[in-house]
């Protein structure tokens, strides 16, 4: 217990430096890359198990919008295909573990060894993370491509939207990365998550514009949807790159994202400490 | 003939006994599946409020495409994928010598042993679904309509059973599939729509593939009047393969397993 206490009160930063920090990052991504190719057929079904979701949601929005004379909530049917096939690609990047990833680590004591090192555990899990994106873009090319045959979307952005999306996608990642730290901090209160996990991705399938873009969403939904994180991390990033974000509201934009990335680590921070005093490990 | 329906009694009555145990399990699973059917509703609800027909089924009737896909996922969930995570786990972990050790029929044991019977809960939340939208489609009953539905249900949740074990038997060849299961209980996520409104590559692959359409749709087309005798039969026919091409790489497989111990 007392070990665990030095590692909450010390301060790593006083003893890594900033090339210590960055070559523990390099490590984590290295890590990343080097799994994720090494299961390349693994690597297509799970891109399959993640387009599939986004293709049902396409298919059910332009057909409705064609049975409406082309299109309602301001998307054309070209549009929602549009719109969908960003959201693979956004999906990709906002990936990040997820509490299910958080509740196996404790339960199966690996958080035990993960806590002796001189690092705080979240920042090999954002190392990694970050590392991920490089193969999973990779897989991800050859069926973005498919997808734009199959649906021809049309996707029409300034040039400074495009230059924009890589930064709002970032971001989004980590406003997602937070959150879902925040949320497998649970496990170290109770054993009992799945209901409450997935209240959360219940939420956030409504709130994001993962199921639909916001705007087709009911007024009390877009209503609810402003006072949480989840349309940072889909919906805002998947309109820059669509061409419907004006330059007016993408600058308030980014201003939010940052707002709940600090207000998410910091929470984070706050509840660690707590979590931590909890934490006893059997064994080792 | 009824020797696999007694011992799938005898396993379900220990899997009930064992369950009963964990009465909280239950609770959760009422909230879980309590959580995914309102989500449903609220999605079913957003494309309602835009357009009053989808593919040529009007709000009812796609609302009873939603009671069968949601009574067909606890059917499988309870009695279907439960089995087919444990013999894959088996196989990995070279413990099927058990099984094939015992003197029954393996691949009848593989796929009896257990039954998750919390799922059920979404079976009888499908079947709640299903009366609202029969109620509301303004059905006629007849015998025949209960026949076809009753029918194809069956046939619908035997044809996802074969695709499953196929699936899983590719482990005796391939240690790692679990990813390919994950992938098709994603695919599933499909038949909360009417596969007609799929392009035609993905309708194909969902009809003969993977037979998300034989396992939703036709049921609920039974149910809503649209079954042709023709496609009733056809599903027959595709049942029968499916099960007789699954059995001969059952067997194929089963050449293929040398046990841990062996």
């Amino acid at each position: 217990m007392g070990l665990n206490e030095n590692i909450t009160t010390s301060h790593p930063r006083s003893r890594m430096s900033l090339r210590g920090y960055l070559q523990m990052y390099a490590v984590a991504a290295r890590q990343a890359i080097i799994e994720q190719l090494q299961y390349p057929a693994a690597n297509m079904m799970f891109m399959v198990h993640i387009l599939i979701e986004p293709v049902i949601y396409l298919v059910v929005w332009s057909s409705v919008a064609n049975s409406q004379g082309g299109a309602i909530g301001g998307y054309t049917a070209a549009q929602f295909a549009g719109y969908y096939i960003i959201w693979t690609l956004v999906r990709q990047f906002n990936l990040a573990i997820g509490p299910h990833g958080f509740h196996w680590r404790i339960k199966e004591g690996r958080l035990a060894a993960e806590l002796l090192r001189p690092v705080h555990p979240l920042l090999p899990d954002l190392g990694y993370y970050l590392g991920y994106k490089v193969p999973q873009t990779l897989y991800w090319l050859p069926m973005g491509f498919l997808l734009w045959l199959l649906f021809k979307p049309e996707i029409s952005p300034d040039p400074w939207q495009v230059l924009a999306f890589p930064v709002v996608l970032m971001l989004a990642f980590f406003v997602r990365f937070f959150f879902m730290w925040l949320l497998g901090l649970v496990c170290f209160w109770t054993e009992r998550v799945d209901a409450l996990f997935e209240l959360y991705f219940a939420a956030e399938l409504l709130f994001s514009g993962r199921l639909v873009p916001l705007e087709v969403m009911p007024a009390w939904a877009q209503n609810v949807a402003n006072f949480l994180p989840f349309q940072w991390t889909f919906y805002f990033p998947i309109e820059v790159l669509l061409g419907r974000v004006s330059l007016a509201e993408f600058w308030p934009g980014v201003l939010i994202q940052l707002a709940w990335i600090t207000g998410g680590y910091s929470l984070v921070r706050l509840i660690w400490k707590l979590a931590v005093k909890r934490f006893t490990a059997v064994g080792s | 003939m009824l020797r696999p329906l007694k011992l799938f009694g005898l396993f379900a009555r220990i899997s009930v006994l064992n369950e009963v145990q964990y009465r909280a399990n239950f609770f959760m699973q009422v909230l879980q599946s309590g959580l995914s059917l309102g989500t449903g509703l609220i999605v079913l609800n957003v494309v309602y409020s835009y357009t009053d027909t989808l593919g040529g089924w009007s709000q009812a009737e796609l609302l009873a495409i939603y009671g069968v896909f949601v009574l067909m996922g606890g059917l499988i969930g309870s009695l279907v994928i439960p089995n087919m995570w444990a013999f894959m786990e088996d196989v990995r972990e070279g413990r099927l010598d058990f099984t094939l050790t015992k003197p029954e029929d393996s691949q009848v044991l593989i796929s009896v042993r257990v039954v998750a019977i919390w799922r059920l809960v979404d079976v009888v939340l499908g079947i709640a679904v299903l009366s609202v939208a029969i109620a509301r489609m303004g059905l006629e009953a007849s015998w025949w309509l209960a026949f076809a539905f009753a029918s194809t249900l069956v046939m619908g949740m035997i044809l996802l059973y074969c695709v499953l074990l196929l699936a899983s038997i590719l482990s005796f060849w391939f240690v790692r599939v679990w990813e390919l299961m994950e992938m098709m209980q994603s695919i599933f996520q499909a038949g909360r729509w009417p596969v007609g409104i799929y392009p035609d590559w993905l309708r194909l692959g969902l009809t003969y593939l993977i037979p998300v359409a034989f396992a939703v749709t036709v049921p609920a087309e039974a149910l809503t009047g649209r079954l042709t005798p023709q496609l009733l039969a056809g599903t027959f026919v595709f049942t029968l393969v499916a099960l007789f091409i699954t059995r001969r790489l059952w067997m194929l497989g089963l050449r293929n397993y040398s046990g841990a111990s062996a």
